[in-house]
């Protein structure tokens, strides 16, 4: 059985949803350890346990930027030990520590995969050109293999293992690599989280300004659904970044998706293109985000929300 | 001080994108821009150079072709640009792509390193935490924000739920997200000047690199297509088709 070690990461004391995917593809390729990352618990260890870890080295940074020290430490571990292959999600601390354990190590990364198998070598597949071509890509070597896997590729399943016993990992000082974290904002929300909900509306551009997110407010509302956004109208202010969906925002597969005044560019439709059903309102019927929905409607946002808005508002009486 | 920007040419995005039958590497015309990416950090480069009469020197891989891209930069503001364009370095992977920058960037000297956060074109998002593990310093990343003062930096550092403060003294990499500030158009005094300023071309020897391909893409399929919907146009009543649908799948 290969060896295969997975990256999780926690938030909000438990493990992140991505890791837990992760963990659960890990245990078809091999025997799994996780590399955790957070503070620790007995209960988080127990989580990685039920999805499949058997083994977990602990990291804790603290206040220290986790990258430096952690992927020091991690290399140390990888040299001693020559795991086959070393799961990451394409997330933010992931890439970091992926990044330069690669780089100290010497080992290639294959990023953005949506699928990874050991034959032999390791393989990857990758959806690229927004998901229009599947690409299969191979490292040839035998050592450890670093591969960063997008959000939502696999399912989260748990297989109730018992807790695995959790090595601490005493970090390095990594003298003029490190940084240090000293401080933490967190953006306010409302309704339920992004990347769980099972209804997303989301808006783009052809809102035509800030206040017209507040149609895309109100249907969500009416929806119990989460607000989501382009990067267009993210950059322009409109919405907080924590809001945007795609290639460098959050990925999303609710049972509904519906798209409003979004044109559906590539970036833009890699994070939303394998929610089960798909509606968008555009008004130009040459828009690309045609091309994904289950339901197009050629029309003009500011007519066709409000409407929408008291229809879902009156059935709910709201 | 010393800033480099890693800045990248790529094939216009507004065309579609090509690869090579056999290597499936991506196909690069002569014709390159910059990468939008990079503009946001160039942007921030100058802002901070200027504020304290430092230098910025622009550091890219890949074919030169005509040089739009970096003319682009340096018409924006930047001092120099050393490009390394190497055939032997067509397919890298990001370790070599960025074994290849932090050479360079040593070889100029640097306090500040700046990238984006990934690139347009191959968005493997890892290249600026490997320089920064390869030059032995810190990798401040995703800012959505960035200060200098005092032989330190600190940034917003964008997270799942909003950002943190991260600050770490110099030298140090950071990666800037779109949007930081608001990149310069260059101007006609801006574009002339460029013409002149000095363009190093480096091949990976200069920089005593060997380059190695371990990555390889084996093959490329068209991704099975999703089934085409149905598209009403708005008649003043394409709502209820929504809410018909909504229905359908159990939602309301
Ligand atoms: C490296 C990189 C990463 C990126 N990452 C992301 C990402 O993560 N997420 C993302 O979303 N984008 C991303 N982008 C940007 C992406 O390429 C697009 O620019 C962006 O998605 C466009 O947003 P939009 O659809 O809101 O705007 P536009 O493309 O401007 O589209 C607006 C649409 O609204 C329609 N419209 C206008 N008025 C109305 C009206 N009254 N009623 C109905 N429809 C109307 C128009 O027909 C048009 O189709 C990235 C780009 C790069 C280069
Ligand atoms: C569709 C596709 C998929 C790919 N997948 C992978 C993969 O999984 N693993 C892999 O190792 N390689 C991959 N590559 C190759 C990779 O894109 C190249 O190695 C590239 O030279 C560097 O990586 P990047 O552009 O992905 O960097 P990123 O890490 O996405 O770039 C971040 C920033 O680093 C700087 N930077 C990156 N490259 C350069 C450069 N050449 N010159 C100047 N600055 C630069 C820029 O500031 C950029 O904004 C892929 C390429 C393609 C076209």
């Amino acid at each position: 059985m290969a060896d295969v070690w997975v990256f999780c990461q926690e938030a909000d004391g438990a493990p992140t949803s991505l890791g837990l995917e992760l963990l659960t593809k890990a245990r078809e390729l091999g025997t799994v350890t996780a590399l955790y990352l957070g503070a620790g618990s007995d209960g988080a260890f127990a989580t990685l346990g039920e999805y499949g870890a058997t083994a977990v080295y602990h990291f804790d940074p603290g206040d220290e930027l986790a990258s430096g020290p952690v992927a020091a430490a991690l290399a140390d571990l990888v040299q001693s030990h020559r795991p086959r292959l070393l799961l990451f999600g394409q997330a933010y601390d992931d890439r970091d520590v992926a990044g330069r354990l690669a780089a100290r190590l010497g080992l290639s990364v294959l990023s953005n995969a949506v699928d990874v198998a050991i034959d032999g070598a390791v393989t990857t597949r990758h959806e690229i050109f927004g998901g229009s071509q599947i690409a299969t890509a191979t490292v040839e070597d035998d050592g450890p293999v670093v591969v960063l896997v997008r959000p939502k590729s696999f399912p989260a399943e748990p297989v109730g293992g018992g807790t695995p016993t959790a090595t601490p990992v005493d970090l390095p000082d990594v003298g003029a690599a490190a940084a240090r974290v000293t401080g933490s904002h967190v953006e306010e929300r409302e309704g339920p989280q992004l990347e769980d909900a099972a209804v997303v509306v989301a808006g783009g551009r052809g809102l035509g300004s800030p206040d017209g997110f507040e149609l895309v407010e109100r249907v969500a509302k009416a929806l119990g659904a989460a607000t989501g956004a382009t990067r267009a109208i993210v950059d322009a202010g409109w919405v907080p970044y924590a809001k945007q969906v795609g290639q460098t925002g959050k990925t999303v597969k609710p049972d509904v998706y519906i798209a409003c005044g979004i044109s559906g560019a590539m970036q833009h439709l890699v994070g939303m293109k394998d929610s089960k059903t798909i509606i968008a309102i555009n008004k130009d019927p040459e828009a690309p985000i045609f091309s994904v929905a289950d339901l197009g409607i050629v029309g003009d946002v500011h007519k066709v929300l409000p409407k929408l808005a008291e229809a879902l508002e009156a059935r709910t009486g709201s | 001080m010393q800033v480099v920007v890693c800045a990248k040419q790529i094939p216009d995005p507004a065309n579609p994108y090509e690869l090579e039958p056999d290597t499936h590497w991506l196909v690069r015309p002569a014709e390159q821009i910059l990468d939008d990416t990079d503009r946001y950090g160039v942007e921030m480069g100058l802002q901070l150079a200027q504020a304290d009469e430092g230098t910025v020197t622009l550091v890219s891989m890949g074919p030169a072709g005509n040089m739009q891209g970096i003319r682009q930069a340096l018409a924006m503001g930047a001092d120099k640009a050393v490009i390394v364009d190497d055939p032997a370095l067509r397919g890298s992977d990001a370790l070599t792509t960025a074994r290849v920058l932090a050479k360079a960037i040593e070889r100029e000297g640097f306090d500040l390193v700046i990238a984006g956060t990934e690139s347009t074109d191959g968005y493997s998002g890892v290249v600026p935490q490997m320089v920064a593990e390869l030059l032995g310093v810190p990798a401040l990343t995703y800012a959505t924000a960035v200060t200098v003062g005092d032989g330190s930096v600190t940034i917003h550092r964008q997270t799942a739920a909003g950002y943190d403060i991260v600050e770490a003294a110099l030298p140090a990499v950071v990666s800037v997200t779109a949007g930081v500030v608001e990149p310069r158009y260059p101007t006609f005094k801006g574009i002339m000047e460029a013409k002149k300023k000095p363009v190093d071309t480096l091949t990976a020897a200069d920089l005593g690199i060997e380059p190695s391909l371990v990555q390889k893409v084996v093959s490329v399929e068209p991704a099975p297509e999703r089934q085409a919907g149905e598209i009403v146009e708005d008649d003043g009543d394409a709502h209820l088709k929504i809410v018909e649908l909504l229905e359908k799948v159990k939602v309301i």
